[in-house]
């Protein structure tokens, strides 16, 4: 009894602290919004929101809701997010990698990158990105084509578009081929495992991955068009390119300042983890006769990521909450529409605040969930 | 015996009345903001974050403008002294939640009177200071002359969080033109974007787009196009559910505009005092107990005047002198073409 009431007694308390503040802050907030004649409620998001957003990936205009625009916001995060996490991923682990090699440029090289990047302000690198790239660019009728069918100009940057027909053919194919590739593992392991013999899965993968949705072209009625940017004159001085789609400059910037700030961080992570595994390991697995290769795949890196994910995973959060530093340059994010706009034009600053909080904590929680269940996935099983 | 005690119960009853009546209109005379201004020292002002003319700061922190005249007008009436005031300054973004929120007292910071703001987001808007109208600055070079040729695909910057967004969207649906808004929630960032060449045209209020104009690394090569697409009065505005405070903010700064009216200014304001005209004296506190309905002395005005000045000098000092709008336009006094009309103060 007594031992009950010991372990209760200051549960129960801190849960009567945390109520009893959640109520002070609530009744508090109402009765000031009451005395100010402000109103509660969310019934604003189905309202004509009547402004526009600069970039979108669904269709959205002024005569749609403010739920929409929120959406828009949030799409935008989401996308600027994805490309930075994959961008910064990829440049981690070749700096990562490039500190721990033996050759002496590209190690000083990469430290180098190391320290500059990670200990300048994050704002100040967007900016940076922003207005000094910006004023480099050229204007659209002076730029000359990358790729002869691409133009980076002041106003963005211009690539074709594609134009599809029967695209779904072409993406059962695409989906046909991962499905083969995954039973092609599957049984590449157990030819390993009952028989000892190895298979070529990687390049056997990539064969598949092309030859499979190049067939859709040739017999399953696909085909692809590029609709190339066009200059198109606006006014005595200035142009536009049509056609095509255009990569809004604030985009590109806080691409790059994100993607390049991370992957310091990243990087350092991927160092910890590969220097964190013992040298024995490596003298260990050589000797048995693996291939240096081998080593690196099948020893070094599944006990190197399991040092590394954790905190790459804090990175990826970090990533994805700095992307609101967005509003700075014009790039159309959940703060700038929602938390911007939105709150501006409705005034509902309780309501859409904490719309936004809610939305960052789903945004976060979903992909610690994700890293969570990958790190299960590569721990050490215990039999 | 029953009548005596029927009279003495409605004789009480009649004093309750009276008592009850008396103190509500001694409460509705006291105002918190006013109190606490008084026990703080100074008045709490937002402003702008730079805009010329309007709310400026110089080198040393000192503040100028038409919208920083008005809280130096009500620190001039409420305690005596026009410098006693705090500014702080807001983005577009903040500046409502920073009243709401009890922040500042007074908003002054070229803020669009309109409905949904007045009515929906705890806000009472006072009075109009400049009538403003949206317009666009273009680069000389690109010939356009007019808002009519504006083409689809035109990219338009603009701050965020206006009603310049609004008015913007409404202007280019109507005329079923597609255009690329780039909303920044600074006017700087704005006016960098604009002069690197982001955007083809730059739009905010004409007397935003005259004053920022003066920041582009080349003024010269760009021109405001003559088109006005809306209606924006800009006024001082206060937290709703202080009354009190609300009238001396309106009437600090009707008292400026009539003091102009009447041709009252700063350095003649003492010899106004005896002059024939009522209407004048009682501008200057030398007739009437105008300072008592809001709880302030009687020379609240005069003192208005003296440290302050009258509409046209501040006008003057901030927006004609410094070359951002010579012609006062519709912000010329109603005796003189213009449509500045304030209420009488009697």
């Amino acid at each position: 009894m007594n031992n009950i009431i010991k372990r209760y007694i200051p549960q129960i308390l801190v849960i009567l602290f945390v109520v009893l503040i959640f109520g002070f802050l609530t009744l508090n907030a109402q009765t000031n919004m009451d005395n100010r004649g402000i109103d509660f409620g969310f019934g604003f998001l189905s309202q004509e929101s009547s402004f526009d957003v600069q970039f979108s990936l669904i269709e959205y205009s002024g005569s749609d809701s403010y739920a929409r625009a929120f959406l828009v916001g949030l799409l935008n995060t989401l996308l600027v997010s994805f490309i930075s996490i994959i961008i910064c991923t990829i440049l981690g682990v070749i700096i990562g990698v490039a500190r721990l090699s033996s050759n002496y440029l590209i190690k000083n090289s990469a430290a180098w990158y190391v320290e500059f990047f990670r200990n300048i302000p994050l704002l100040l690198q967007i900016f940076f990105w922003y207005y000094a790239a910006l004023r480099a660019l050229p204007m659209p009728e002076k730029a000359d084509a990358w790729f002869g069918v691409t133009y980076m100009t002041v106003k963005g940057y211009y690539i074709p578009s594609m134009v599809w027909e029967n695209l779904n053919v072409f993406l059962y194919c695409g989906l046909a081929a991962i499905i083969a590739i995954i039973v092609l593992r599957n049984y590449a392991n157990k030819l390993r495992d009952t028989q000892g013999k190895q298979i070529p899965v990687l390049l056997y993968s990539v064969g598949l991955l092309i030859v499979l949705p190049l067939l859709s072209f040739l017999f399953g009625g696909v085909s692809l068009e590029f609709e190339i940017p066009d200059l198109k004159k606006l006014s005595k001085i200035s142009y536009i390119y049509e056609g095509g789609i255009s990569l809004p400059p604030e985009l590109i910037a806080l691409v790059l300042a994100l993607s390049l700030y991370t992957s310091t961080f990243v990087a350092e992570c991927v160092r910890a983890g590969i220097e964190g595994v013992s040298k024995g390991q490596k003298e260990a697995a050589a000797s048995v006769g693996l291939t240096p290769n081998q080593v690196l795949k099948l020893v070094i890196m599944p006990q190197a990521l399991r040092i590394i994910i954790p905190p790459t995973t804090n990175q990826y959060l970090n990533l994805t909450k700095n992307s609101s530093l967005a509003a700075a340059i014009a790039y159309p994010d959940l703060v700038l529409v929602f938390a911007g706009t939105a709150l501006m034009q409705t005034g509902k600053a309780i309501e859409i605040v904490s719309i936004t909080m809610l939305t960052y904590l789903t945004i976060s929680l979903t992909i610690a969930a994700i890293m969570n269940w990958y790190n299960k996935k590569i721990e050490i099983k215990e039999k | 015996m029953f009548k005596i005690i029927k009279q003495l119960t409605s004789v009480v009853a009649m004093f309750a009345v009276l008592f009850a009546f008396s103190t509500e209109t001694m409460a509705a005379k006291k105002s918190k903001t006013l109190e606490n201004t008084k026990k703080r020292g100074f008045v709490r002002c937002g402003v702008s974050q730079g805009l010329p003319g309007f709310s400026n700061a110089d080198e040393s922190g000192n503040w100028t403008g038409i919208d920083v005249d008005v809280c130096r007008a009500v620190a001039a009436a409420t305690l005596g002294d026009a410098t006693k005031v705090k500014f702080t300054p807001l983005s577009a973004k903040e500046r409502f939640t920073a009243l709401t929120s009890g922040e500042i007292d007074i908003l002054s910071r070229n803020t669009t009177w309109t409905l949904s703001r007045d009515a929906d987001i705890g806000l009472t808007f006072v009075g109009v200071n400049f009538y403003d109208g949206q317009g666009f600055m273009v680069r000389k070079g690109s010939g356009i002359s007019s808002t009519g040729e504006f083409k689809n695909g035109t990219s338009v910057c603009t701050n965020l969080g206006t009603t310049t967004e609004l008015n913007m969207r409404d202007f280019f649906d109507s005329r079923g033109i597609s255009y690329e808004p780039v909303v920044f929630e600074k006017a700087d960032e704005v006016v960098a974007a604009y002069d690197a060449g982001r955007c083809d045209t730059y739009t905010t209020d004409k007397s935003g787009l005259a004053a920022q104009r003066t920041k582009l690394s080349a003024p010269d090569d760009h021109v405001v196009l003559p088109e006005t697409i809306s209606k924006e009065p800009l006024g001082p505005v206060v937290r709703q559910g202080d009354s009190v405070w609300e009238d001396i903010v309106r009437w600090s700064l009707n008292t400026m505009i009539e003091a102009e009216e009447y041709g009252v200014n700063s350095s003649n304001a003492d010899m106004m005092k005896t002059s024939n005209n009522p209407a004048i004296k009682r501008l200057v506190g030398a007739e009437g107990e105008l300072g008592a309905a809001f709880g302030l002395d009687n020379d609240w005005n005069l003192r208005i005047i003296k440290q302050v000045g009258n509409y046209g000098e501040s006008y003057k000092r901030n927006i004609a002198d410094t070359g951002i709008l010579p012609d006062r336009g519709p912000n010329e006094l109603w005796t003189k073409g213009g449509i500045l009309y304030v209420p009488p103060a009697r």
